[in-house]
């Protein structure tokens, strides 16, 4: 009794968080005319899947894609290098002005993006950069939360290996490549997961520096492929579910990463 | 098993590179704390050498300071006659196994094995003639593929020696390496690293806290305190004529027995008076008290000189210990000095409150200045 | 006199040297972050405010006018920005507690021994993959006056539309806000509840305490770091929501939903008005610290300064 219970309860959550999805879903596939039939179809018994490749052509959600891809993966690429770097100088060089610095790092985590918004425009556009890949990566080349997140896998490293690496040999370009980062690989999956997730997900960011197709990212081009007609409302929701899917194989492929990197810092221990 | 002597073998004898180490004052200080205080030391060619001291007494900087993973304050450090300040750890020709033993976890053991020879560019063929040499030596042949994650700690503790060897240096170091091994496995590993020094004919820096390691391995033992050298010499003569009191009190299981005493003269030669009792001294010691002048000793005595046969001490007996072979009886003086009595594990029962006398032979009595601790000897 | 293994090249370096090139390294390594936080995080900071100072034109190239603290007072000050302020705070009102309490109450749903129950955390943590402007898409497409299917659900059809609706708008535009990040904060939660200790609950367990006792007396306590962690994170998130507001109402209808980083996005890129636009980023920039201060106190106990 009580087990069926339990679960008619997580059955009707999950129909209530899943009935967006799946009703996206669905209407992809359906014809305009059966998605604003009422009652509504429950099931695509000839399903549409040129709406796909409409939204991935006519939306040009083929392009959007693949500069969300460069933009974020290069941001990643970018912001788990400059970590390394930063947290293996903090966690294992002595130089002048360490505290401090450290704090430098840790001030721009209280600087949100909203308050620089308007000079970095300017300065972008100063730059020539207006509309461009650069624009949209360079500014997150660097992530005070990236380095703070390796400095402390960093500092798992027992001392006696950087000892044993200095007999062995080994300089701290050597050291740090071939020692620190592969201990700290699970540190180093969760912070990439992370970056990558949010630089996919900026919205106005993107909006404000871009102005043409060809730079455009998909969150962006979602904004475009919004349907007020009904004509194009199922091309509406093939893009949707074409924008979420690289967002959803990363979450099947990397959840425990994916985990890691969400909850960092938000639970003790 | 084998004998990878690849020393001998590829270099000729006669030219063979010296691994004697020399410290000429050294001091090592962090902020204002001296960790080593000018320290004169000088270990042979392949000799084993203990520095032997307890946790804090600076033993384990001495090592770093050889090693080059720390630079002097103060004074020189020679290895091979050759004077090391400012050479980096990978140039001084030194390998250091670490009481953590410091394996890279994410590598293989055959990996752990070649990572000094890779980060010198050794070619591949050599690279694996040395690991074999070095594991079979040690015995690592079947684990070679295993991560130090899968290994026992006694099998972590050989590759990290394996590590060690497989470079040939001129001088190893070792931090306490058998400290993370139980009990049973130390005593084995002892033995085997014995027998490894003896075949590698290498000298050997090997710091503990442990004294039963220091006399049972050591060619000779360096005894350090608060980052000061107290006495260096054979296992032996650093138990049989320990040069001042901390060095007495620190050697020995269970430690000497030390009593404070006033010099009387006894007209045939000096005395040591203990409560009412009073001790003659052997006639060289008692030479050198009188040559000293000094009025106040300490005196010690190691327990098993000690006899509970009516001799001339008066004590009563407040604790008997039975480890089945021998007793050890505490008993306390009329000074109220505890002392302890390491007697046969079978006859006459002592028993808590027994009034008893004790005697110690006139050759087994230590004589230290009570002013500064050091021995007086003839 | 080198052994076998000995490569050639030693140099002597003194201590002096050592510790040169040892910090000449540290910089090195920390070069490329600082001149990104540099150009990207400090010079603009200090040039909003400053911004703030000057009253700029709405067309580029006329010269700006110093005139101190006017601009700040009288934005602040002004209806617009208050009624922009006003709705942040309701809106945040709206996103904050009802999502935690949502996400911790699927997260206890899910925290038991059942079969099949990894499919219903998979579920549950799904909308992590749903972007602001995926969810926003979704819902205004489910939301359109005419043909949206949770329209014809609450009986609107043929109505002006929720997000048209005064009223309804900025809670519909929070409810999508919510949906959106339910995920995250299940996520958040579960790791949270699989940190409390099983012999604890078994100890009460056994001391007697109802299912119900048990959550709110032990459970419960033991998450609250988590919980406020959800609440800071989400109260920051609600001052900064922009991508929903601009994909779902634009602001409207009646400015009903113009929270304070809309409200700087219209100023700064569509009035041209970069003077308003610093004052209003100013005060998020004040509230958002506020709010991160408290945030870092509990990632200090995860940050020690130094090593």
């Amino acid at each position: 009794m009580r087990t069926t219970l339990r679960y008619t309860v997580l059955v009707v959550m999950a129909v209530i968080v899943l009935f967006p999805i799946v009703v996206t879903i669905i209407n992809s596939l359906l014809k305009p005319d059966q998605i604003a039939a009422r009652p509504p179809r429950l099931f695509p018994d000839d399903p549409q899947w040129h709406s796909y490749s409409t939204a991935m052509d006519a939306g040009k959600l083929r392009l959007y894609l693949r500069n969300s891809f460069v933009v974020a993966g290069l941001i990643t690429v970018a912001q788990v290098m400059t970590a390394v770097f930063a947290a293996y100088a903090f966690a294992f060089l002595r130089f002048p002005l360490k505290r401090t610095l450290f704090v430098v790092f840790l001030a721009t985590l209280m600087v949100s993006g909203e308050v620089t918004l308007i000079i970095n425009r300017q300065t972008v556009v100063a730059l020539g950069w207006f509309n461009s890949y650069a624009a949209l990566i360079v500014p997150f080349m660097a992530s005070g939360f990236g380095a703070f997140l390796l400095r402390q896998a960093f500092l798992t490293v027992p001392q006696d290996l950087r000892d044993a690496a200095a007999l062995d040999g080994y300089g701290h370009w050597r050291f740090m490549f071939r020692v620190v980062v592969p201990l700290a690989r699970p540190a180093i999956g969760a912070l990439s997961v992370f970056s990558f997730l949010l630089a996919w997900n900026q919205y106005l960011w993107p909006l404000i520096v871009t102005e043409s197709d060809s730079v455009r990212t998909v969150q962006i081009g979602l904004r475009q492929l919004r349907a007020t007609s009904i004509d194009q409302i199922n091309v509406t929701f093939a893009g949707t579910v074409i924008a979420a899917l690289p967002i959803f194989v990363l979450l099947v492929l990397f959840q425990k990463q994916l985990v890691r990197g969400l909850t960092a810092g938000a639970v003790k221990g | 098993m084998a004998l990878p002597d690849t020393r001998e073998a590829s270099s000729d004898s006669g030219r063979r590179p010296r691994g004697d180490v020399r410290l000429t004052g050294v001091t090592k200080r962090f902020g204002d704390v001296v960790a080593v205080d000018a320290l004169d030391l000088e270990v042979h060619d392949r000799e084993f050498l203990v520095l032997l001291g307890p946790s804090g007494c600076g033993k384990s900087t001495v090592l770093r300071l050889v090693a080059g993973l720390e630079e002097a304050s103060e004074g020189t450090i020679e290895i091979g006659g050759e004077a090391v300040e400012g050479f980096e750890a990978k140039d001084r020709d030194v390998a250091m196994v670490f009481q953590s033993y410091a394996l890279y976890p994410h590598m293989t053991v055959r990996r752990n094995i070649e990572f000094p020879l890779a980060a010198r560019h050794v070619p591949k063929p050599e690279r694996d003639a040395a690991v074999r040499e070095a594991a079979r030596a040690l015995d690592l042949g079947p684990l070679l593929d295993r991560k130090p994650a899968a290994l026992s700690g006694g099998q972590r503790q050989r590759v990290a020696l394996a590590r060690a060897i497989v470079r040939q240096p001129l001088v190893f170091l070792m931090d306490e390496p058998l400290s993370n091994l139980d009990a049973k496995l130390r005593v084995q590993t002892r033995a085997e690293l014995i027998e490894l020094h003896r075949r590698l004919a290498t000298t050997v820096i090997y710091v503990t806290h442990d004294q039963v390691e220091a006399m049972t391995m050591g060619d000779r033992i360096a005894v350090l305190t608060d980052g000061a050298l107290q006495q260096v010499g054979p296992p032996q003569e650093v138990y049989d004529r320990p040069a001042n009191l901390f060095v007495a009190r620190f050697i020995g299981s269970p430690p000497m027995n030390t009593v404070a005493g006033r010099v009387v003269d006894e007209g045939e030669g000096l005395a040591v008076a203990v409560g009412s009792a009073t001790l003659p001294l052997p006639a060289a010691t008692s030479a050198a008290v009188a040559a000293s002048g000094a009025a106040e000793v300490v005196l010690g005595v190691r327990p098993e000189a000690l006899t509970i046969d009516g001799g001339v001490l008066p004590a009563t007996v407040t604790l008997v210990e039975s480890l089945g072979h021998e007793r050890l009886v505490v008993c306390g003086l009329e000074t109220g000095d505890l002392v302890i009595v390491r007697t046969p594990g079978s006859g006459e029962p002592f028993r808590s409150g027994d009034a008893v006398k004790l005697s110690a032979p006139t050759a087994a009595l230590h004589v230290f200045d009570a002013a500064t601790g050091d021995r007086i000897d003839g | 006199m080198a052994s076998t293994f000995m490569g050639a090249g030693r140099r002597r370096r003194t201590v002096r040297e050592r510790r040169v090139r040892e910090g000449a390294l540290a910089y090195l390594l920390l070069l490329p972050s600082l001149v990104a936080f540099a150009v990207f995080v400090f010079y603009p900071l200090v040039k909003t405010f400053s911004l703030a100072f000057y009253r700029t034109p709405p067309f580029p190239g006329l010269p700006k006018r110093y005139v101190g603290l006017d601009q700040i007072s009288g934005v602040l000050t002004s209806s617009e920005f208050r009624s922009s302020l006003w709705i942040t705070v309701k809106f945040g009102l709206l996103t904050v507690a009802p999502g935690i309490a949502l996400g911790l109450g699927l997260a206890v749903l899910a925290h038991q021994t059942l079969r099949g129950i990894g499919v219903f955390r998979t579920i549950f943590s799904s909308t992590v993959a749903t972007s602001v402007a995926v969810a926003s898409v979704i819902f205004f497409t489910l939301l359109n006056p005419t043909v949206g299917l949770v329209t014809w659900m609450l009986g609107q059809t043929g109505g002006t539309g929720i997000l048209q609706d005064p009223t309804w708008a900025l809670p519909a535009v929070a409810a999508v806000t919510v949906w959106q990040n339910l995920g995250f904060t299940f996520i958040l939660m579960s790791a949270a509840l699989q940190g409390v200790p099983d012999d604890l609950l078994e100890a009460a367990s056994v001391d007697g305490a109802s299912p119900w006792l048990r959550f709110w007396r032990v459970t419960f306590p033991l998450l609250t770091p988590t919980v406020f962690f959800a609440v800071v994170i989400g109260s920051i998130n609600a001052f900064q929501a922009f991508g929903q507001i601009d994909l779902l109402t634009e602001g409207g209808p009646l400015n009903r939903t113009r929270v304070l980083t809309y409200y700087l996005y219209q100023q700064a890129f569509k009035s041209n008005n970069d003077g308003v636009a610093a004052v209003i980023a100013i005060s998020l920039f004040a509230v958002t610290l506020v709010l991160t201060l408290v945030q870092l106190r509990f990632l200090e106990r995860r940050v020690s300064y130094e090593r």
